[in-house]
């Protein structure tokens, strides 16, 4: 037997390419910089970045979808936005940290290396058609994650929440892997497309079987989503970690989580449609009710972040257990647009540490406005997004989100998901409250640092809430088009 | 009696039944925790073989090599961190990790 060997078309990978060398050569030249010139490593990572957004725009099919490598790794619209926004997003994350880094001696080179290999491992699982791919991009994210974490080497909070989050993360991915291999005995395939088609020709033999395989992968996915019961190292890890890494756990891999999510269940398991929305109906309602109400109760910003995050999560999965093409775009939209807010609220907070300082209760927010009326009122911005208050553009996600559930006729959803959105209402105006007529504790007033460039940029960041919330078709276009 | 794909399976179920109690149950010592998360990735890969026998179809046992793989740099991973964990906190038993609770 004489097989030929076809060498892949490797042009829809070549982001992935692009952003594989690079990392490799950030890695080789940070080796060769003495620490006073540590800003070229910083200006260097975000020109990979920026490389790879461009190198996505090259090879983005204008229409339809590109699929390479026997069908394991797609380019379709969803992955072209997807990834435009994974890299954006991190591009924000690296230039709000390096003040942060600075100020607590871990100014170096591996925070920007793990932060790419981070994001390859984003891209690729943005990109995945087949289980193997989905699991080799979901470990390269999560391996440079437990790093990013420890990185702070004489922490001991940071070293504990890297701990933790190691040993969860790695049995979600074990829980998901087992699913995955009873999906491959099932189907007897690993690539989404055939086993979507097998699944739909099993489904009357194998019923038992295959909802006993998929309730593993959901399981693994709301562990890597941070849905209720599966939420648990979330608050710990956001807490925990330096604030230059919670910075980029709080925002980046939610997008990349979110596409394992529409990867696995609605290109894979639609034929289970009925199966995995009952779950996931269930993980958004607990998501929702938990992570607003014990929100309320946060002292600590950091950590009431982490819950606010468990209650957009119960949306997002909203809008995924609506399960048309207008649910999955506005799941798309309030992920991205979540992602946009939560790098504001953490990129102020960044701001308002200095050396020796760890700024992380709510109390420490006290008199913003007074020492610097720029970053509460961006602050301010964010609350209001996340809260969900027009005219930014978390009412608009919110909305759109909402209006999916009610075309298909889960009213009684709908008015839950509202009745806990008020609850959350309380939480951010309180943070607001603080900012605005609350004055500091202790003597020492708020001192934030005056770099003019992430002022700017945090400041365009913020009012891209505000344009986003009043011509939401800028991005919602596009997410429509994904799922057309 | 010959041995079928059932009883890969059943032991493959049993292995992963047996390291998410270690990861549950364990009260102890970190290192067990660890070598549960090795147990579970090991349990995964029976069911991969015995499924990628039965079915006549290599891309099984390809995904088992990535898991093996990545399980070693997990590991890798996972001492570093018990190392500097171990630094900062000169213990490893499961019940002195209390920094964090809500």
């Amino acid at each position: 037997m004489t097989t030929e060997f076809v060498p892949p078309d490797l042009m829809p990978a070549l982001p992935e390419m692009v952003m594989l060398g690079m990392t490799c050569l950030v890695l080789v030249v940070d080796l060769f910089l003495p620490q006073e010139k540590r800003g070229f490593t910083l200006l260097l990572s975000i020109s990979t970045l920026l490389l790879a957004v461009l190198a996505v725009g090259a090879v983005a099919p204008s229409s339809g979808s590109v699929s390479s490598f026997g069908g394991s790794f797609i380019l379709d619209q969803l992955a072209v936005v997807l990834k435009i926004a994974t890299c954006v997003v991190t591009i924000l994350v690296f230039i709000y940290s390096r003040d942060y880094l600075k100020d607590h001696d871990i100014y170096r080179g591996e925070y920007y290396v793990l932060g790419l290999f981070a994001t390859l491992g984003m891209m690729v699982m943005i990109s995945a058609h087949s289980f193997l791919l989905v699991y080799l991009g979901l470990e390269l994210l999560s391996l440079s994650l437990y790093a990013m974490i420890a990185f702070n080497r004489n922490s001991l909070a940071a070293s504990e929440s890297a701990m933790k989050y190691f040993v969860l993360g790695a049995m979600a991915s074990g829980l998901l892997l087992y699913g995955i291999s009873i999906f491959y005995g099932i189907t007897g395939t690993l690539d989404i497309n055939a086993v979507s088609a097998a699944i739909d020709g099993q489904i009357e033999q194998n019923p038992t079987a295959l909802a006993f395989a998929l309730t593993f992968v959901v399981v693994g996915l709301a562990f890597k989503l941070g849905a209720v019961p599966f939420h648990m190292w979330l608050p710990d890890i956001y807490q925990g970690s330096p604030t230059a890494v919670t910075l980029f756990i709080g925002t980046a891999p939610k997008i990349a989580a979110f596409a394992m999510a529409i990867r696995l269940l609605v290109d894979g398991l639609s034929g289970l449609q009925l199966d995995w929305s009952q779950m996931l109906t269930a993980l958004a309602l607990a998501s929702l009710a938990l992570g607003n109400v014990i929100a309320v109760a946060q002292t600590n910003f950091k950590r009431l972040l982490a819950y606010s995050t468990i209650s957009h999560v119960g949306f997002i999965l909203l809008g995924i257990i609506a399960g048309t093409a207008s649910g999955f775009a506005s799941a798309m939209f309030y992920t991205i647009t979540y992602a946009i807010t939560s790098a504001v609220a953490f990129g102020v907070l960044i701001m308002l540490n200095r050396k020796g300082f760890e700024a992380e209760n709510i109390s420490d927010l006290a008199g913003l406005n007074d020492s610097n009326p720029w970053y509460a009122a961006l602050l301010a911005i964010a609350m209001f997004s996340m809260a969900g208050v027009p005219p930014t553009v978390g009412f608009y996600a919110k909305l759109s989100v909402l209006q999916a559930v009610v075309q298909i006729d889960m009213i009684w959803l709908a008015i839950v998901a509202v009745l806990f959105s008020v609850i959350g209402l309380f939480y951010y105006l309180r943070v607001i409250k603080v900012m605005y007529f609350d004055a500091p504790a202790s003597e020492q007033a708020i001192t934030i640092k005056d770099a003019l460039d992430v002022k700017v940029i945090l400041g365009a960041n913020s009012l891209s809430l505000i344009v986003l919330g009043i011509f939401p078709s800028l991005l919602m276009a596009y997410c429509l088009l994904a799922f057309a | 009696m010959t041995v079928g794909l059932s009883h890969y399976l059943i032991l493959a179920a049993v292995l992963f039944s047996i390291s998410i109690a270690g990861i549950v149950i364990n009260r102890k010592n970190i290192i067990i925790l660890l070598m549960s998360i090795e147990l579970m990735l090991l349990a995964v890969n029976i069911n991969f073989i015995a499924f990628s026998h039965y079915l006549d179809d290599l891309a099984g046992q390809v995904f088992v090599f990535f898991i093996l793989t990545v399980a070693a740099a997990e590991a890798a991973i996972g001492l570093a961190i018990l190392v500097v964990l171990f630094r900062n906190r000169r213990s490893i038993n499961v019940e002195d990790i209390k920094e964090l609770k809500w």
